[in-house]
């Protein structure tokens, strides 16, 4: 890789031995991906929950963080993904001090070196929305897809290690999703069925995820921009991306008409610097959501736990909550989760959407994002399996953990949580 | 004369070990119990099988970004894979890999791995060279 003299000096240790691990690991792997150099980036974004770090992951941390304060800072704003716990909410979901103790240290460290706790998945709405063009390190999948296809911004999946490396250098190595040759269309899916609600567009980012299943492949769906009811908006647009970044691995997607680099189809399939490239549509109707629907089916079931989450509410999304729980109570073998950004949390304090929910049975927990939290030890504290959400993301994710997931509109969830069955 | 295959360049040390192969992806948060050591994903195509010390050989990586701090602490536990080969990894796993200087490799010039390797094959894999070399059959 081409270095510059800044990077050569980080590289000899002369910017300390934290920027120094920062360059070297992101020369191995850009030499993995052929990036020719490093590119400036103006944020990065860290997933480090405690469950992902371990003990390990923690002590290496804190390593960093007992350096010179010059040698640890960051040099570009970086922001953090959701936490392990939320201190406010953890010992109602069956979370231990052990727990507690352990996300303390880990955010003592970031805040050592200089990281922003915004602990948030939905950075994209709530903290500085990536431009078209912007370079970044963003970590947490669904808001890559959403910054690099709904924003024009330039990122690749940044794992922890690699995004805080980011924010330590203030680069990236530039391969994959920094490069125009990687972001043109590969594969043409049409969408013959409006969907009609957060599950419908999490629904359709799972099918065109399943489809396409590789990080490499950058879907393109059209039909979106020609229906009357307009262009989905960022909530909606949030679940679909989040989803099929899930189910797909993808990073990239285009929606003529609706995305920023897709004025036209032809402009998804690269435009004039590939003419006539545009292949054949994969049609999606209304049989492929049920489908998709049904593979988690479960009517009849006992509910354990309803959570909105994956990725956390919007302010928007947390008055549907509210307004749908009103006057109704959580029944008493069911818990009610609900998983928003401590920003968004504030906000639903002060306008008195978190005291409605929470009047009516429900939790809500601010800075995490539920799957991140202990999900295993949370069922396991808590006699939980059956789950349902309106979040596709989770369904795919939660399996994994001992639950069995069910998908359903954010209404069916809130009736099934008052029934304690699906419904 | 053992198999040998090419690929890109990989990341980590060289090491040789046992096969375990399989048409179906890989995400550390999504697929393991990692407390455990076995896959615990139902749908995953290796549900129940022991993944500690094998060579994972699969098709892609999957899933959300946790994998990348995973791995180091997999191993610093003792219970990691010794090593990875996908047909093609995303971003994560090889950042991953790199945090946790954990053997991976990529991009066969012959194809697919999965086609290629058979679960209980005896493999070494040498990253720098970008050679996967199938000691066990000729």
């Amino acid at each position: 890789m081409r270095l510059t003299e800044d990077e050569k000096a980080i590289l000899a240790g002369e910017a300390g031995p934290a920027r120094q691990w920062a360059i070297r690991h992101q020369m191995a792997v850009g030499e993995f991906f052929d990036a020719p150099e490093l590119v400036p980036v103006g944020q990065a974004h860290v997933m480090a929950d405690t469950e992902s770090l371990g003990e390990s992951g923690v002590a290496w941390l804190e390593s960093l963080a007992a350096l010179p304060e010059r040698e640890r800072r960051v040099r570009v704003p970086t922001i953090t993904d959701p936490r392990g716990l939320d201190p406010a909410s953890y010992k109602r979901l069956g979370q231990t001090d052990a727990m507690a103790a352990i996300e303390a240290r880990a955010i003592a460290a970031f805040e050592a070196l200089g990281v922003l706790m915004t602990n948030t998945c939905i950075n994209y709405q709530t903290v500085l929305p990536p431009v078209r063009g912007e370079h970044l390190a963003m970590g947490d999948t669904g808001v890559v897809i959403y910054s690099n296809s709904v924003q024009g911004a330039r990122s690749n999946f940044e794992g922890g290690p690699s995004a805080l490396a980011a924010g330590l250098t203030g680069r990236t190595p530039r391969y994959g999703y920094h490069l125009d040759a990687h972001r043109a269309g590969t594969r043409h899916f049409e969408v013959k069925h409006r969907p009609r609600d957060l599950a419908d567009w999490g629904a359709l980012g799972g099918i065109v995820g399943k489809a396409a299943n590789s990080y490499w492949e950058v879907p393109v769906v059209s039909g979106l921009d020609s229906w009357v009811e307009g262009p989905p908006n960022s909530d909606e647009l949030k679940h679909f991306g989040a989803a099929l970044a899930s189910f797909g691995s993808v990073a990239l997607f285009h929606m003529p008409g609706v995305t920023p680099e897709a004025p036209t189809l032809a402009d998804a399939f690269g435009g004039q610097r590939r003419p006539a490239s545009v292949p054949q549509a994969v049609p999606i109707g209304s049989s492929d959501f049920d489908a998709f629907y049904a593979g988690y089916a479960a009517t009849g079931d006992k509910v354990d736990v309803v959570v909105f989450a994956a990725p956390q509410l919007s302010l928007i999304e947390m008055q549907r909550v509210a307004g749908l729980i009103d006057g109704r109570r959580v029944h008493a073998g069911t818990a009610l989760v609900v998983a928003t950004s401590p920003e968004i949390k504030f906000a639903a304090d002060r306008m008195g959407l978190t005291a409605r929910i929470e009047a009516a049975g429900g939790i809500v927990a601010a800075g995490v994002c539920f799957y991140q939290s202990y999900a295993r030890e949370m069922a396991e504290a808590n006699g939980w399996q059956r789950l349902l959400t309106n979040s596709a993301k989770l369904v795919n994710i939660i399996a994994g953990y001992g639950y069995k997931p069910t998908l359903a509109s954010m209404e069916a969830c809130i009736d099934s949580a008052v029934a304690g069955k699906v419904v | 004369m053992p198999i040998v295959l090419k690929c890109h360049k990989g990341l980590g040390p060289t090491v040789t070990g046992t096969a375990l192969v399989a048409e179906d992806n890989f995400s550390a948060r999504y697929d393991l119990d990692r407390l455990k050591g076995i896959f615990s994903r139902p749908a995953h195509k290796l549900f129940r099988r022991s993944y500690v010390d094998r060579i994972l050989v699969l098709q892609t990586a999957k899933g959300g970004v946790a994998s990348a701090w995973m791995l180091r602490e997999m191993a610093a536990r003792g219970m990691a894979p010794k090593a990875i080969v996908f047909d093609r990894t995303n971003t994560i796993l090889a950042q991953g890999a790199a945090f946790a200087e954990l053997a991976m490799v990529d991009r066969f010039e012959a194809g697919d791995p999965i086609t290629l390797i058979r679960t209980g094959d005896e493999l070494r894999i040498e990253p720098d060279k970008g050679l996967v070399t199938i000691l066990n059959r000729d």
